[in-house]
Protein backbone atom coordinates (compact mmCIF):
# COMPACT_ATOMS: atom_id res chain seq x y z
CA UNK A 1 0.00 0.00 0.00
CA UNK A 2 2.82 2.36 0.98
CA UNK A 3 4.61 1.54 -2.27
CA UNK A 4 1.49 2.26 -4.34
CA UNK A 5 1.03 5.57 -2.55
CA UNK A 6 4.61 6.58 -3.26
CA UNK A 7 4.24 5.52 -6.88
CA UNK A 8 1.13 7.68 -7.21
CA UNK A 9 2.85 10.69 -5.65
CA UNK A 10 5.71 10.11 -8.11
CA UNK A 11 3.15 9.99 -10.93
CA UNK A 12 1.85 13.40 -9.81
CA UNK A 13 5.37 14.80 -9.98
CA UNK A 14 5.90 13.19 -13.39
CA UNK A 15 2.69 14.78 -14.69
CA UNK A 16 3.88 18.15 -13.45
CA UNK A 17 7.03 17.73 -15.58
CA UNK A 18 5.15 16.30 -18.57
CA UNK A 19 2.90 19.36 -18.58
CA UNK A 20 5.81 21.26 -20.11
CA UNK A 21 5.63 19.78 -23.62
CA UNK A 22 8.57 21.65 -25.12
CA UNK A 23 9.04 19.26 -28.11
CA UNK A 24 5.56 20.20 -29.40
CA UNK A 25 6.00 23.94 -28.91
CA UNK A 26 6.20 24.85 -32.60
CA UNK A 27 4.62 21.72 -34.04
CA UNK A 28 1.69 22.76 -36.28
CA UNK A 29 0.56 19.23 -37.25
CA UNK A 30 -3.12 18.40 -36.90
CA UNK A 31 -4.13 15.24 -35.05
CA UNK A 32 -7.80 14.23 -35.05
CA UNK A 33 -8.47 17.57 -36.71
CA UNK A 34 -6.94 19.62 -33.88
CA UNK A 35 -3.45 21.09 -33.38
CA UNK A 36 -1.16 18.48 -31.84
CA UNK A 37 -0.30 20.79 -28.93
CA UNK A 38 -3.97 20.93 -27.99
CA UNK A 39 -4.49 17.18 -28.38
CA UNK A 40 -1.49 16.54 -26.13
CA UNK A 41 -3.02 18.61 -23.34
CA UNK A 42 -6.41 16.92 -23.78
CA UNK A 43 -4.64 13.58 -23.33
CA UNK A 44 -2.88 15.10 -20.33
CA UNK A 45 -6.29 15.79 -18.74
CA UNK A 46 -7.24 12.13 -19.25
CA UNK A 47 -3.95 11.01 -17.68
CA UNK A 48 -4.57 13.32 -14.71
CA UNK A 49 -8.01 11.72 -14.21
CA UNK A 50 -6.41 8.26 -14.17
CA UNK A 51 -3.83 9.28 -11.57
CA UNK A 52 -6.59 10.85 -9.45
CA UNK A 53 -8.56 7.59 -9.69
CA UNK A 54 -5.47 5.79 -8.42
CA UNK A 55 -5.06 8.25 -5.56
CA UNK A 56 -8.62 7.87 -4.29
CA UNK A 57 -8.39 4.07 -4.66
CA UNK A 58 -5.00 3.42 -3.08
CA UNK A 59 -3.86 6.52 -1.23
CA UNK A 60 -7.10 7.70 0.35
CA UNK A 61 -6.73 9.01 3.93
CA UNK A 62 -9.10 6.35 5.28
CA UNK A 63 -8.56 7.59 8.83
CA UNK A 64 -10.89 10.46 7.93
CA UNK A 65 -13.68 8.02 7.04
CA UNK A 66 -12.97 6.17 10.29
CA UNK A 67 -13.39 9.48 12.16
CA UNK A 68 -17.00 9.34 11.01
CA UNK A 69 -17.58 6.16 12.99
CA UNK A 70 -16.77 3.90 10.06
CA UNK A 71 -20.05 4.49 8.31
CA UNK A 72 -20.40 2.71 4.98
CA UNK A 73 -17.06 1.04 5.44
CA UNK B 1 -36.85 36.06 -28.80
CA UNK B 2 -33.28 35.87 -27.51
CA UNK B 3 -34.21 38.05 -24.54
CA UNK B 4 -37.31 35.96 -23.82
CA UNK B 5 -35.21 32.79 -23.64
CA UNK B 6 -32.73 34.43 -21.25
CA UNK B 7 -35.56 35.81 -19.10
CA UNK B 8 -37.12 32.33 -19.01
CA UNK B 9 -33.82 30.85 -17.88
CA UNK B 10 -33.42 33.41 -15.09
CA UNK B 11 -36.97 32.65 -13.90
CA UNK B 12 -36.12 28.95 -13.83
CA UNK B 13 -33.11 29.62 -11.60
CA UNK B 14 -35.32 31.73 -9.33
CA UNK B 15 -37.78 28.84 -9.11
CA UNK B 16 -34.97 26.54 -7.91
CA UNK B 17 -34.15 29.10 -5.24
CA UNK B 18 -37.81 29.20 -4.21
CA UNK B 19 -38.03 25.40 -3.91
CA UNK B 20 -34.85 25.24 -1.82
CA UNK B 21 -36.28 28.00 0.39
CA UNK B 22 -39.16 25.69 1.27
CA UNK B 23 -36.65 23.15 2.57
CA UNK B 24 -34.63 25.74 4.49
CA UNK B 25 -34.45 24.74 8.16
CA UNK B 26 -34.05 28.26 9.47
CA UNK B 27 -30.74 27.58 11.23
CA UNK B 28 -27.41 29.28 10.66
CA UNK B 29 -25.75 25.94 9.93
CA UNK B 30 -28.33 25.16 7.26
CA UNK B 31 -28.04 28.60 5.65
CA UNK B 32 -24.23 28.64 5.69
CA UNK B 33 -23.22 24.97 5.09
CA UNK B 34 -26.48 23.15 4.20
CA UNK B 35 -26.20 21.19 7.49
CA UNK B 36 -23.29 19.24 5.88
CA UNK B 37 -25.56 16.94 3.87
CA UNK B 38 -24.38 17.35 0.26
CA UNK B 39 -23.75 14.13 -1.68
CA UNK B 40 -21.04 13.25 -4.27
CA UNK B 41 -22.74 14.36 -7.48
CA UNK B 42 -24.01 17.70 -6.16
CA UNK B 43 -20.58 18.30 -4.56
CA UNK B 44 -18.85 17.70 -7.90
CA UNK B 45 -21.25 19.98 -9.74
CA UNK B 46 -21.06 22.76 -7.13
CA UNK B 47 -17.27 22.64 -6.84
CA UNK B 48 -16.83 22.60 -10.60
CA UNK B 49 -19.58 25.13 -11.31
CA UNK B 50 -18.23 27.44 -8.64
CA UNK B 51 -14.71 27.24 -10.01
CA UNK B 52 -15.70 27.74 -13.65
CA UNK B 53 -16.86 31.29 -14.17
CA UNK B 54 -16.83 34.00 -16.81
CA UNK B 55 -13.06 33.47 -16.67
CA UNK B 56 -13.41 30.00 -18.19
CA UNK B 57 -15.80 30.98 -20.96
CA UNK B 58 -15.46 34.66 -21.84
CA UNK B 59 -11.96 35.11 -20.39
CA UNK B 60 -10.47 31.94 -21.88
CA UNK B 61 -11.93 32.52 -25.34
CA UNK B 62 -10.82 36.17 -25.23
CA UNK B 63 -7.28 35.20 -24.27
CA UNK B 64 -7.14 32.43 -26.90
CA UNK B 65 -8.31 35.01 -29.45
CA UNK B 66 -4.94 36.75 -29.07
CA UNK B 67 -2.63 33.97 -27.86
CA UNK B 68 -3.91 30.81 -29.51
CA UNK B 69 -4.17 27.23 -28.30
CA UNK B 70 -1.47 27.73 -25.65
CA UNK B 71 -4.16 29.13 -23.34
CA UNK B 72 -5.50 25.60 -22.85
CA UNK B 73 -2.14 24.47 -21.46
CA UNK B 74 -1.72 27.62 -19.37
CA UNK B 75 -4.95 27.28 -17.42
CA UNK B 76 -6.98 24.19 -18.36
CA UNK B 77 -4.60 21.24 -18.28
CA UNK B 78 -2.66 22.78 -15.39
CA UNK B 79 -5.97 23.03 -13.49
CA UNK B 80 -6.78 19.44 -14.46
CA UNK B 81 -3.71 18.34 -12.50
CA UNK B 82 -3.45 20.87 -9.68
CA UNK B 83 -7.09 21.42 -8.68
CA UNK B 84 -8.06 17.78 -8.02
CA UNK B 85 -4.71 17.27 -6.27
CA UNK B 86 -5.61 20.18 -3.97
CA UNK B 87 -9.06 18.64 -3.42
CA UNK B 88 -7.36 15.35 -2.54
CA UNK B 89 -4.83 16.73 -0.07
CA UNK B 90 -6.89 19.56 1.49
CA UNK B 91 -10.60 18.86 0.99
CA UNK B 92 -11.35 15.78 3.11
CA UNK B 93 -8.95 16.88 5.86
CA UNK B 94 -10.50 20.34 6.16
CA UNK B 95 -13.98 18.85 5.97
CA UNK B 96 -13.12 16.49 8.82
CA UNK B 97 -11.80 19.31 11.01
CA UNK B 98 -14.79 21.48 10.07
CA UNK B 99 -17.24 18.81 11.09
CA UNK B 100 -15.42 17.99 14.32
CA UNK B 101 -15.06 21.58 15.49
CA UNK B 102 -18.12 23.13 13.81
CA UNK B 103 -16.33 25.54 11.50
CA UNK B 104 -18.45 27.53 9.08
CA UNK B 105 -15.64 29.58 7.53
CA UNK B 106 -12.02 29.37 6.48
CA UNK B 107 -11.08 32.17 8.89
CA UNK B 108 -12.47 30.20 11.86
CA UNK B 109 -10.19 27.30 10.98
CA UNK B 110 -7.02 29.32 10.61
CA UNK B 111 -7.80 31.41 13.72
CA UNK B 112 -8.30 28.28 15.75
CA UNK B 113 -5.35 26.42 14.24
CA UNK B 114 -2.87 29.04 15.38
CA UNK B 115 -4.88 30.42 18.30
CA UNK B 116 -4.82 33.96 17.02
CA UNK B 117 -7.62 36.44 16.40
CA UNK B 118 -5.10 38.66 14.62
CA UNK B 119 -4.28 35.99 12.02
CA UNK B 120 -8.01 35.55 11.40
CA UNK B 121 -8.59 39.27 10.99
CA UNK B 122 -5.60 39.78 8.68
CA UNK B 123 -6.68 36.83 6.59
CA UNK B 124 -10.27 38.12 6.41
CA UNK B 125 -9.09 41.46 5.03
CA UNK B 126 -6.79 39.86 2.46
CA UNK B 127 -9.38 37.31 1.31
CA UNK B 128 -12.04 39.99 0.82
CA UNK B 129 -9.61 42.20 -1.12
CA UNK B 130 -8.64 39.31 -3.40
CA UNK B 131 -12.21 38.21 -3.94
CA UNK B 132 -13.39 41.57 -5.26
CA UNK B 133 -11.64 41.23 -8.68
CA UNK B 134 -13.03 37.71 -8.88
CA UNK B 135 -16.56 39.01 -8.25
CA UNK B 136 -16.00 41.69 -10.87
CA UNK B 137 -15.30 38.99 -13.46
CA UNK B 138 -18.79 37.61 -12.96
CA UNK B 139 -20.66 40.89 -12.83
CA UNK B 140 -18.89 42.24 -15.92
CA UNK B 141 -19.35 38.90 -17.71
CA UNK B 142 -23.12 39.04 -17.27
CA UNK B 143 -23.28 42.57 -18.64
CA UNK B 144 -21.06 41.79 -21.63
CA UNK B 145 -23.10 38.70 -22.50
CA UNK B 146 -26.49 40.41 -22.50
CA UNK B 147 -25.21 43.48 -24.32
CA UNK B 148 -23.45 41.53 -27.08
CA UNK B 149 -26.18 38.96 -27.60
CA UNK B 150 -28.74 41.74 -28.10
CA UNK B 151 -26.40 43.69 -30.37
CA UNK B 152 -26.16 46.52 -27.85
CA UNK B 153 -29.93 46.91 -27.38
CA UNK B 154 -29.48 46.06 -23.70
CA UNK B 155 -26.61 48.07 -22.17
CA UNK B 156 -23.95 46.25 -20.15
CA UNK B 157 -25.06 47.86 -16.91
CA UNK B 158 -28.57 46.45 -17.31
CA UNK B 159 -27.25 42.92 -17.87
CA UNK B 160 -24.98 43.15 -14.83
CA UNK B 161 -27.79 44.52 -12.70
CA UNK B 162 -30.29 41.85 -13.78
CA UNK B 163 -27.86 39.09 -12.97
CA UNK B 164 -26.97 40.57 -9.57
CA UNK B 165 -30.66 40.80 -8.65
CA UNK B 166 -31.38 37.17 -9.61
CA UNK B 167 -28.37 35.87 -7.66
CA UNK B 168 -29.30 38.00 -4.63
CA UNK B 169 -32.82 36.54 -4.74
CA UNK B 170 -31.90 32.86 -4.74
CA UNK B 171 -28.87 33.13 -2.44
CA UNK B 172 -30.78 35.01 0.26
CA UNK B 173 -33.77 32.67 -0.11
CA UNK B 174 -32.07 29.30 0.07
CA UNK B 175 -28.60 29.92 1.53
CA UNK B 176 -26.02 27.31 0.65
CA UNK B 177 -28.57 24.58 -0.10
CA UNK B 178 -30.27 26.81 -2.68
CA UNK B 179 -26.86 27.80 -4.03
CA UNK B 180 -25.76 24.16 -4.33
CA UNK B 181 -28.94 23.16 -6.16
CA UNK B 182 -28.82 26.17 -8.47
CA UNK B 183 -25.13 25.47 -9.10
CA UNK B 184 -25.79 21.85 -10.00
CA UNK B 185 -28.49 22.85 -12.46
CA UNK B 186 -26.41 25.65 -13.91
CA UNK B 187 -23.27 23.54 -14.23
CA UNK B 188 -25.19 20.93 -16.21
CA UNK B 189 -26.64 23.75 -18.34
CA UNK B 190 -23.35 25.40 -19.20
CA UNK B 191 -21.53 22.12 -19.84
CA UNK B 192 -24.33 20.91 -22.11
CA UNK B 193 -24.87 24.20 -23.89
CA UNK B 194 -21.12 24.72 -24.24
CA UNK B 195 -20.87 21.45 -26.17
CA UNK B 196 -23.88 22.44 -28.31
CA UNK B 197 -22.36 25.88 -28.99
CA UNK B 198 -19.13 24.24 -30.11
CA UNK B 199 -20.91 21.79 -32.42
CA UNK B 200 -23.26 24.40 -33.93
CA UNK B 201 -20.52 26.97 -34.64
CA UNK B 202 -18.20 24.36 -36.12
CA UNK B 203 -20.99 22.99 -38.30
CA UNK B 204 -22.01 26.44 -39.54
CA UNK B 205 -18.36 27.30 -40.21
CA UNK B 206 -18.00 24.35 -42.57
CA UNK B 207 -16.66 21.75 -40.12
CA UNK B 208 -13.46 21.36 -38.12
CA UNK B 209 -11.32 20.66 -41.18
CA UNK B 210 -12.39 23.82 -43.00
CA UNK B 211 -11.97 25.95 -39.87
CA UNK B 212 -8.44 24.67 -39.19
CA UNK B 213 -7.45 25.09 -42.84
CA UNK B 214 -8.57 28.73 -42.75
CA UNK B 215 -6.70 29.32 -39.49
CA UNK B 216 -3.56 27.67 -40.88
CA UNK B 217 -3.72 30.03 -43.83
CA UNK B 218 -4.68 33.26 -42.03
CA UNK B 219 -3.44 32.93 -38.40
CA UNK B 220 -0.99 29.98 -38.24
CA UNK B 221 0.72 31.44 -35.16
CA UNK B 222 -2.42 30.68 -33.09
CA UNK B 223 -2.14 26.91 -33.71
CA UNK B 224 1.21 26.62 -31.90
CA UNK B 225 2.70 28.19 -28.78
CA UNK B 226 5.54 29.88 -30.67
CA UNK B 227 6.34 33.27 -29.19
CA UNK B 228 2.82 33.81 -27.84
CA UNK B 229 3.51 31.68 -24.75
CA UNK B 230 6.94 31.31 -23.22
CA UNK B 231 8.15 28.03 -21.64
CA UNK B 232 8.85 29.69 -18.29
CA UNK B 233 5.37 31.17 -18.36
CA UNK B 234 3.82 27.72 -18.86
CA UNK B 235 5.90 26.32 -16.01
CA UNK B 236 5.00 29.06 -13.54
CA UNK B 237 1.34 29.30 -14.58
CA UNK B 238 0.96 25.87 -12.98
CA UNK B 239 1.08 27.62 -9.60
CA UNK B 240 -2.05 29.68 -10.31
CA UNK B 241 -4.62 26.86 -9.92
CA UNK B 242 -3.28 26.33 -6.37
CA UNK B 243 -5.61 29.24 -5.64
CA UNK B 244 -8.47 26.77 -5.34
CA UNK B 245 -7.04 25.70 -1.99
CA UNK B 246 -7.56 29.17 -0.52
CA UNK B 247 -10.81 30.31 -2.16
CA UNK B 248 -13.29 31.02 0.67
CA UNK B 249 -16.18 29.75 -1.48
CA UNK B 250 -14.41 26.45 -2.19
CA UNK B 251 -13.68 25.99 1.51
CA UNK B 252 -17.35 26.64 2.25
CA UNK B 253 -18.46 24.01 -0.27
CA UNK B 254 -15.97 21.49 1.11
CA UNK B 255 -17.64 21.85 4.50
CA UNK B 256 -21.02 20.86 3.03
CA UNK B 257 -19.96 17.30 2.15
CA UNK B 258 -21.87 14.50 3.83
CA UNK B 259 -18.70 12.52 4.59
CA UNK B 260 -15.02 12.42 3.64
CA UNK B 261 -15.50 9.91 0.83
CA UNK B 262 -18.03 12.28 -0.80
CA UNK B 263 -14.97 14.00 -2.30
CA UNK B 264 -13.87 10.98 -4.34
CA UNK B 265 -16.08 11.63 -7.36
CA UNK B 266 -15.09 15.30 -7.57
CA UNK B 267 -11.38 14.41 -7.44
CA UNK B 268 -11.57 11.84 -10.24
CA UNK B 269 -14.06 13.61 -12.54
CA UNK B 270 -12.61 17.11 -12.28
CA UNK B 271 -9.93 16.80 -15.04
CA UNK B 272 -12.51 15.48 -17.50
CA UNK B 273 -14.96 18.28 -16.67
CA UNK B 274 -12.21 20.87 -17.20
CA UNK B 275 -11.47 19.50 -20.66
CA UNK B 276 -15.18 19.49 -21.57
CA UNK B 277 -15.56 23.19 -20.75
CA UNK B 278 -12.19 24.60 -21.85
CA UNK B 279 -11.83 22.83 -25.20
CA UNK B 280 -14.82 24.69 -26.74
CA UNK B 281 -13.84 27.98 -25.07
CA UNK B 282 -10.25 27.99 -26.31
CA UNK B 283 -11.00 26.57 -29.75
CA UNK B 284 -13.85 29.03 -30.39
CA UNK B 285 -11.63 31.91 -29.26
CA UNK B 286 -8.97 30.86 -31.78
CA UNK B 287 -11.55 30.41 -34.54
CA UNK B 288 -12.96 33.83 -33.66
CA UNK B 289 -9.60 35.41 -34.47
CA UNK B 290 -10.22 34.54 -38.11
CA UNK B 291 -13.97 35.11 -38.19
CA UNK B 292 -14.33 38.24 -36.01
CA UNK B 293 -11.00 40.04 -36.41
CA UNK B 294 -10.10 43.40 -34.92
CA UNK B 295 -11.07 42.98 -31.25
CA UNK B 296 -8.44 44.62 -29.05
CA UNK B 297 -7.83 44.71 -25.29
CA UNK B 298 -10.82 43.97 -23.02
CA UNK B 299 -13.08 43.77 -26.11
CA UNK B 300 -11.54 40.37 -26.88
CA UNK B 301 -13.57 38.98 -23.93
CA UNK B 302 -16.66 39.42 -26.11
CA UNK B 303 -15.49 37.08 -28.89
CA UNK B 304 -17.45 34.02 -27.68
CA UNK B 305 -20.72 35.93 -27.47
CA UNK B 306 -20.05 37.55 -30.87
CA UNK B 307 -19.49 34.09 -32.36
CA UNK B 308 -22.78 32.89 -30.88
CA UNK B 309 -24.63 35.91 -32.27
CA UNK B 310 -22.96 35.45 -35.66
CA UNK B 311 -23.71 31.77 -36.10
CA UNK B 312 -26.76 31.08 -33.98
CA UNK B 313 -29.18 33.99 -33.82
CA UNK B 314 -32.65 33.73 -32.27
CA UNK B 315 -33.71 31.05 -29.79
CA UNK B 316 -30.41 29.19 -29.99
CA UNK B 317 -28.52 32.39 -29.19
CA UNK B 318 -30.75 32.86 -26.16
CA UNK B 319 -30.04 29.31 -24.98
CA UNK B 320 -26.32 29.63 -25.54
CA UNK B 321 -26.22 32.99 -23.78
CA UNK B 322 -28.13 31.38 -20.92
CA UNK B 323 -25.24 28.89 -20.75
CA UNK B 324 -22.80 31.78 -20.26
CA UNK B 325 -25.10 33.26 -17.61
CA UNK B 326 -25.22 29.86 -15.90
CA UNK B 327 -21.43 29.70 -15.67
CA UNK B 328 -21.22 33.24 -14.34
CA UNK B 329 -24.00 32.96 -11.77
CA UNK B 330 -22.89 29.55 -10.47
CA UNK B 331 -19.68 31.18 -9.25
CA UNK B 332 -21.01 34.53 -8.22
CA UNK B 333 -23.55 33.03 -5.84
CA UNK B 334 -20.99 30.98 -3.90
CA UNK B 335 -18.47 33.80 -3.74
CA UNK B 336 -20.99 36.23 -2.32
CA UNK B 337 -22.40 33.70 0.11
CA UNK B 338 -18.88 32.88 1.32
CA UNK B 339 -18.17 36.57 1.88
CA UNK B 340 -21.41 37.07 3.77
CA UNK B 341 -20.74 33.98 5.89
CA UNK B 342 -17.29 35.28 6.80
CA UNK B 343 -18.66 38.72 7.60
CA UNK B 344 -21.40 37.30 9.82
CA UNK B 345 -19.33 34.66 11.60
CA UNK B 346 -15.87 36.21 11.69
CA UNK B 347 -16.68 39.85 12.24
CA UNK B 348 -20.21 40.47 13.52
CA UNK B 349 -20.51 37.34 15.62
CA UNK B 350 -16.90 36.93 16.69
CA UNK B 351 -16.25 40.52 17.67
CA UNK B 352 -19.70 41.82 18.50
CA UNK B 353 -22.55 39.62 19.41
CA UNK B 354 -20.94 36.25 20.27
CA UNK B 355 -23.51 33.79 21.60
CA UNK B 356 -26.19 36.47 21.82
CA UNK B 357 -26.66 36.21 18.07
CA UNK B 358 -29.64 34.02 17.31
CA UNK B 359 -29.84 31.86 14.18
CA UNK B 360 -32.39 34.28 12.76
CA UNK B 361 -30.10 37.26 13.31
CA UNK B 362 -27.14 35.39 11.75
CA UNK B 363 -29.17 34.64 8.64
CA UNK B 364 -30.41 38.23 8.45
CA UNK B 365 -26.87 39.57 8.78
CA UNK B 366 -25.69 37.21 6.06
CA UNK B 367 -28.49 38.31 3.73
CA UNK B 368 -27.81 42.01 4.28
CA UNK B 369 -24.13 41.51 3.56
CA UNK B 370 -24.96 39.69 0.31
CA UNK B 371 -26.93 42.75 -0.83
CA UNK B 372 -24.18 45.13 0.31
CA UNK B 373 -21.31 43.32 -1.39
CA UNK B 374 -23.29 43.08 -4.62
CA UNK B 375 -23.96 46.82 -4.53
CA UNK B 376 -20.24 47.58 -4.16
CA UNK B 377 -19.18 45.10 -6.84
CA UNK B 378 -21.82 46.33 -9.24
CA UNK B 379 -20.66 49.94 -8.86
CA UNK B 380 -17.04 48.87 -9.38
CA UNK B 381 -18.00 46.97 -12.53
CA UNK B 382 -19.20 50.25 -14.05
CA UNK B 383 -15.76 51.85 -13.77
CA UNK B 384 -13.19 49.03 -14.01
CA UNK B 385 -12.21 48.34 -17.60
CA UNK B 386 -9.85 45.36 -17.69
CA UNK B 387 -9.81 42.04 -19.55
CA UNK B 388 -11.71 39.32 -17.70
CA UNK B 389 -8.76 36.96 -18.07
CA UNK B 390 -6.32 39.48 -16.57
CA UNK B 391 -8.58 40.30 -13.63
CA UNK B 392 -8.91 36.58 -12.96
CA UNK B 393 -5.20 35.89 -13.14
CA UNK B 394 -4.43 38.64 -10.61
CA UNK B 395 -7.09 37.43 -8.20
CA UNK B 396 -6.02 33.78 -8.51
CA UNK B 397 -2.35 34.67 -8.09
CA UNK B 398 -3.03 36.24 -4.72
CA UNK B 399 -5.04 33.27 -3.49
CA UNK B 400 -2.41 30.83 -4.80
CA UNK B 401 0.32 32.68 -2.92
CA UNK B 402 -1.60 32.05 0.34
CA UNK B 403 -1.39 28.26 -0.19
CA UNK B 404 1.53 27.82 2.26
CA UNK B 405 -0.94 28.75 5.02
CA UNK B 406 -3.16 25.77 4.22
CA UNK B 407 -0.21 23.41 3.78
CA UNK B 408 1.36 24.49 7.07
CA UNK B 409 -1.93 24.38 8.95
CA UNK B 410 -2.70 20.85 7.82
CA UNK B 411 0.69 19.19 7.59
CA UNK B 412 3.32 21.12 9.57
CA UNK B 413 3.08 20.81 13.32
CA UNK B 414 5.88 23.29 13.94
CA UNK B 415 4.09 26.14 12.13
CA UNK B 416 3.13 29.06 14.35
CA UNK B 417 1.01 32.19 14.32
CA UNK B 418 4.16 34.26 13.68
CA UNK B 419 4.75 32.26 10.53
CA UNK B 420 1.12 32.78 9.50
CA UNK B 421 1.36 36.54 10.07
CA UNK B 422 4.58 36.69 8.06
CA UNK B 423 3.06 34.73 5.20
CA UNK B 424 -0.13 36.83 4.99
CA UNK B 425 1.81 40.10 5.24
CA UNK B 426 4.23 38.98 2.52
CA UNK B 427 1.41 38.09 0.14
CA UNK B 428 -0.47 41.34 0.82
CA UNK B 429 2.64 43.43 0.22
CA UNK B 430 3.87 41.67 -2.90
CA UNK B 431 0.42 41.37 -4.47
CA UNK B 432 -0.27 45.08 -4.01
CA UNK B 433 3.13 45.98 -5.42
CA UNK B 434 2.77 43.74 -8.47
CA UNK B 435 -0.78 44.87 -9.25
CA UNK B 436 0.21 48.54 -9.22
CA UNK B 437 3.38 47.75 -11.15
CA UNK B 438 1.60 45.79 -13.90
CA UNK B 439 -1.92 47.28 -14.00
CA UNK B 440 -1.33 48.96 -17.35
CA UNK B 441 0.90 46.23 -18.76
CA UNK B 442 -1.15 43.28 -20.11
CA UNK B 443 0.81 40.03 -20.07
CA UNK B 444 3.28 41.28 -17.46
CA UNK B 445 5.97 38.80 -16.43
CA UNK B 446 9.11 39.49 -14.44
CA UNK B 447 11.56 41.28 -16.66
CA UNK B 448 9.67 39.96 -19.67
CA UNK B 449 11.16 36.53 -18.94
CA UNK B 450 7.90 34.61 -18.75
CA UNK B 451 8.23 34.18 -14.97
CA UNK B 452 4.79 34.86 -13.51
CA UNK B 453 4.58 37.00 -10.33
CA UNK B 454 2.64 34.18 -8.67
CA UNK B 455 5.82 32.07 -8.54
CA UNK B 456 7.70 34.78 -6.66
CA UNK B 457 4.79 35.46 -4.31
CA UNK B 458 4.35 31.75 -3.58
CA UNK B 459 8.05 31.22 -2.84
CA UNK B 460 8.22 34.33 -0.66
CA UNK B 461 5.05 33.36 1.22
CA UNK B 462 6.41 29.86 1.90
CA UNK B 463 9.77 31.25 3.01
CA UNK B 464 8.03 33.72 5.33
CA UNK B 465 5.95 30.93 6.85
CA UNK B 466 9.03 28.78 7.51
CA UNK B 467 11.18 31.63 8.82
CA UNK B 468 8.44 33.11 10.99
CA UNK B 469 7.62 29.73 12.49
CA UNK B 470 11.18 28.65 13.21
CA UNK B 471 12.08 32.00 14.74
CA UNK B 472 9.13 31.90 17.16
CA UNK B 473 8.31 29.63 20.09
CA UNK B 474 6.91 26.19 19.18
CA UNK B 475 3.11 25.81 19.37
CA UNK B 476 1.62 24.55 22.61
CA UNK B 477 1.05 20.77 22.79
CA UNK B 478 -2.66 21.12 23.64
CA UNK B 479 -3.32 22.96 20.40
CA UNK B 480 -1.34 20.42 18.39
CA UNK B 481 -3.35 17.61 19.97
CA UNK B 482 -6.49 19.25 18.71
CA UNK B 483 -5.33 19.27 15.10
CA UNK B 484 -3.02 16.27 14.99
CA UNK B 485 -4.84 13.61 17.02
CA UNK B 486 -2.59 10.86 18.31
CA UNK B 487 0.43 13.06 18.86
CA UNK B 488 -0.65 14.26 22.33
CA UNK B 489 -3.39 13.56 24.82
CA UNK B 490 -6.12 16.13 24.93
CA UNK B 491 -8.85 17.07 22.47
CA UNK B 492 -10.49 19.49 24.84
CA UNK B 493 -11.74 22.67 23.14
CA UNK B 494 -9.51 25.69 23.44
CA UNK B 495 -10.66 29.26 23.58
CA UNK B 496 -9.85 31.01 20.30
CA UNK B 497 -6.88 33.21 20.93
CA UNK B 498 -5.68 31.05 23.82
Amino acid sequence: MKLRRRALYAALAALFLLHNDLPLWNDARLVLGLPVGLVYHLAFCAAAALVMAGLVAWAWPSRLDDDEGGRRR
Amino acid sequence: MTLAVIAGYLLLVLAIGAVSHRLFRGTGEDYFVATRTIGPFVLLMTLFGTHMTAFSLLGASGEAYGRGIGVFALMASSSALVVPAVFFFFGPRLWSLGKRFGYLTQVQFFRDRWGSDGVGLALFAVLVALLVPYLLIGVKGGGITLSQITDGAVPEWVGSLAMCLVVIAYVTAGGLRGTAWANTFQTLVFMGLGAITFAVILERSGGLGAVMARLAAERPELLVRGDLVRPLELLTYTAIPLSVGMFPHMFMHWLTARRAETFRLAIVAYPVCVAIVWLPSVTLGVIGAAQVPGLAGPAASTVLVRMIALHAPGILAGLLAAGVFAAVMSSLDSQVLALSTMFTQDIVRHYGLHDRMSDRLQVLSGRLFVVGIFAVTYLLSLVVDRSIFRLGVWSFSGFAALTPLAVAALFWRRSTRAGAYASVATVATLWTWYVFRAWNEPGYTLGGSGLMPVAVMLAASAAAMVAGSLLSAPPEPRRLARFFPGTTKSLEPLEPGA
